[in-house]
């Protein structure tokens, strides 16, 4: 008989105070509480962290990277949003 | 070819600390051996590092009683080089696996006990015991909300898992009172501040094991005949196995360096 | 901890493919980009990739098996923290690497079914008993030695998730080699009879870990596909060779002898060892080595014996969302 699926959850961890959660794997568990207790032992066991978030594969709605043209290049033209497209005298310092 | 188990002499002081140190041992020996073989991979994950922090708090603790003991005894010698009659560790830890409700009903039992004990010990007046305990505690802390999640789980799971839960809650029983027992070193130790005294823990031990089992939708047992002898070296057939595993190498080849 | 060069790249079915997808594609791996879970791929990639990686995995799970025996008789507590701590991580890499596999749109269940059913390989290394504290040794040094050569090229494989498993599993796995070179160190340092314990190791473990790295190149057929979509960077004999000749100074540091009378050094101070027994190697992989049933049997029940488990975990979930559900609807 094949095996059920245990549902797959996405882990993110926070580091440090002052850093963003950031992805660093997955894992299956039953449920929200087995999740967050599974992270801490699997993914945080040579203090990798301070903070953990799970979150199950199934919510994630990931961009299609088809659509990869449309998504993102409009944004590559716009230099006029980097700092460096703007010329300010050296006199001036730093700005 | 065996070498010859070493003497110990057990002040109140150092017994305490073997009796601690050795509850660590057994039961981080006896989760060791679920490595590779437990129902998920996320919980072998999870027993292990149990089985990590036990070994380490055995370790510490066995350490402080070679200290107080000031022979030329240290850690391993205390491990690998006492036999059955010398351990000191409650009956409940050296009890078989069996199945994982039972890992994890011992597992309960004993932590909800230790995480009282630990933070009771913080305030020791010996620093090093006070130090150990801060650091266990935390340990502790979590080694009882795992187990007793998964007891909720199996308890309020399948017809299966509730009907393991609960044997292994009825086989069990009869080995948390030796928790609650104190000889007369033991209460010297907690009159000068140094121990702690278990029959304050007792009711409340009592609440968070009342509490998750019947959130489990399980029972404890009526009966309240307890086993003992664990804490004076009377220990049940299981002992003898295991340390003859966890102790074959040391035996074999006394003495040397590994 | 351990690839092997097991697998064999599907053969590719160009035909069905759309053929300039297929150039984009390759394009891509030459210009070292990563393919992503998500990117289209061909059929062949996918399913090279998933026999890979799930293989990997496979032998990071049933490598747990032939450490594990000596967990409960490690001879010192510092040993036995070391040896738990490490065939843990092992469960954890099984774990990544089962995780990136999924990502390929197998579910691990069904990737462990297929093992446990025994339709998927793992390293030939595992079929081997560890019948002394040596034999801890020398896998940690050996065939974690062996491992960390296949791996650390795979950390820059060109399917990003197996990558950036590999790049975790090589950070902690660098410990795991110095423990058991540790451990060989302390065993030659000490008595006549723990160094004849490491000789006796070394010698039966020599072979068996040459042959992790799979066939030898003129026996490999499939090694091109794997080199092009960048999921191979090394030949097989390339990374054997890299292998003996790191292991053959840290041996004579030992003082032990390397099981192979007839290995010399070149002039350009390579180590030429004598003909791998091929026979043996097949043999082991169709499953007679010395190990293979008993390590099938054990996961086997540890699977079978967790199905209450499993089952209970899900129905509490169950439970608790209708729960959940009957409350939010008050």
């Amino acid at each position: 008989m094949a095996t059920p699926n245990t549902p797959l959850w996405e882990v993110f961890i926070r580091s440090r105070n002052g850093l963003a959660h950031k992805h660093v794997g997955s894992l299956h568990a039953s449920d929200a509480t087995m999740a967050l207790q599974a992270a801490r032992d699997i993914y945080t066991r040579r203090g990798e962290g301070l903070s953990i978030w799970v979150v199950p594969s199934s919510a994630i709605t990931a961009s299609d990277p088809a659509e990869k043209g449309m998504m993102f290049e409009p944004a590559e033209s716009k230099i006029y949003r980097h700092p460096t497209f703007y010329e300010v005298p050296e006199e001036v310092g730093h700005m | 070819m065996a070498v010859a188990n070493i003497q110990v002499s057990e002040t109140p002081l150092v017994l305490y600390a073997l009796r601690r140190a050795d509850d660590a041992l057994i039961l981080g020996h006896r989760l060791s051996e679920w490595c590779g073989h437990a129902p998920m991979l996320e919980e072998d994950m999870a027993l292990s590092n149990i089985a990590l922090d036990l070994i380490g708090q055995a370790r510490e603790l066995y350490a402080f009683a070679a200290k107080a003991e000031r022979r030329d005894n240290d850690e391993d010698k205390l491990a690998y080089l006492r036999d059955v009659r010398q351990y000191r560790n409650l009956l409940l830890v050296e009890q078989p696996n069996g199945d994982f409700a039972q890992t994890l009903v011992r597992q309960f039992f004993y932590s909800a006990f230790a995480d009282l004990c630990w933070r009771a010990m913080m305030s020791s007046r010996y620093t090093t015991l006070a130090a150990i305990a801060a650091k266990s505690e935390k340990e502790s802390a979590y080694h009882l909300r795992h187990a007793s999640e998964w007891i909720i789980r199996l308890g309020d799971g399948t017809d299966e898992s509730h009907r393991r839960a609960q044997a292994a809650i009825d086989h069990l029983w009869a080995f948390t009172g030796e928790m609650f027992s104190v000889d007369d070193g033991e209460r010297a130790l907690i009159q000068a501040g140094i121990a702690v005294d278990p029959e304050t823990l007792r009711g409340r031990w009592l609440q968070t094991i009342s509490d998750v089992v019947s959130e489990a939708t399980l029972v404890l047992p009526q009966n309240n005949w307890m086993q003992q002898g664990g804490r004076t070296g009377r220990h049940s057939e299981h002992l003898g196995h295991l340390l003859s595993e966890l102790q074959s190498m040391q035996r074999t080849f006394p003495g040397l360096t590994w | 901890m351990y690839t092997q060069a097991l697998n064999t790249a599907e053969t590719e079915d160009r035909g069905l493919e759309d053929a300039a997808k297929a150039a984009e594609f390759q394009a891509r791996i030459d210009a070292e980009e990563r393919i992503e879970p998500n990117d289209w791929m061909p059929a062949a990639y996918r399913k090279t990739l998933t026999r890979q990686i799930s293989q990997h995995a496979h032998s990071e799970i049933v490598g747990m098996l032939p450490e594990g025996n000596w967990i409960t008789r490690a001879p010192t507590l510092r040993r036995k923290a070391a040896l738990l701590a490490k065939v843990q991580d092992e469960c954890g890499h099984g774990l990544y690497l089962y995780a990136a596999a999924e990502t390929l749109g197998a579910s691990r269940e069904e990737l462990v079914d297929a093992m446990l059913a025994g339709k998927a390989k793992y390293s030939s290394i595992f079929n081997y008993p560890t019948l002394t504290w040596a034999d801890i040794g020398t896998i940690g040094w050996l065939v974690d030695g062996a491992a960390i050569m296949n791996q650390i090229p795979l950390c820059r494989c060109s399917y990003g998730p197996y990558a950036r498993a590999m790049i975790r599993v090589c950070k902690e796995e660098s410990f795991h080699q110095r423990q058991g070179y540790e451990i060989m160190l302390t065993l030659c340092r000490g008595s006549d009879e723990q160094k004849a314990m490491a000789q006796d190791a070394l010698n039966r473990w020599w072979w068996p870990v040459l042959m992790m790295f799979g066939p030898p190149d003129v026996a490999s057929q499939h090694s091109d596909t794997s080199t092009r979509w960048k999921i191979k960077r090394f030949s097989n004999d390339e990374l054997r060779q890299k292998f003996v000749d790191a292991t053959v100074p840290q041996a004579q540091y030992l003082g032990l002898t390397i099981p192979d009378p007839g290995m010399t050094q070149d002039a350009d101070g390579h180590w030429r060892y004598s003909e791998i027994d091929w026979t043996e190697f097949k043999q082991v992989l169709a499953g007679n080595g010395p190990c293979n049933r008993d390590r099938m049997a054990a996961r086997r029940k540890a699977h079978e014996e967790g199905a209450w488990v499993r089952e209970a975990a899900a129905a509490y979930a169950a439970k608790r969302a209708r729960r959940q559900t009957a409350q939010a609807a008050e």
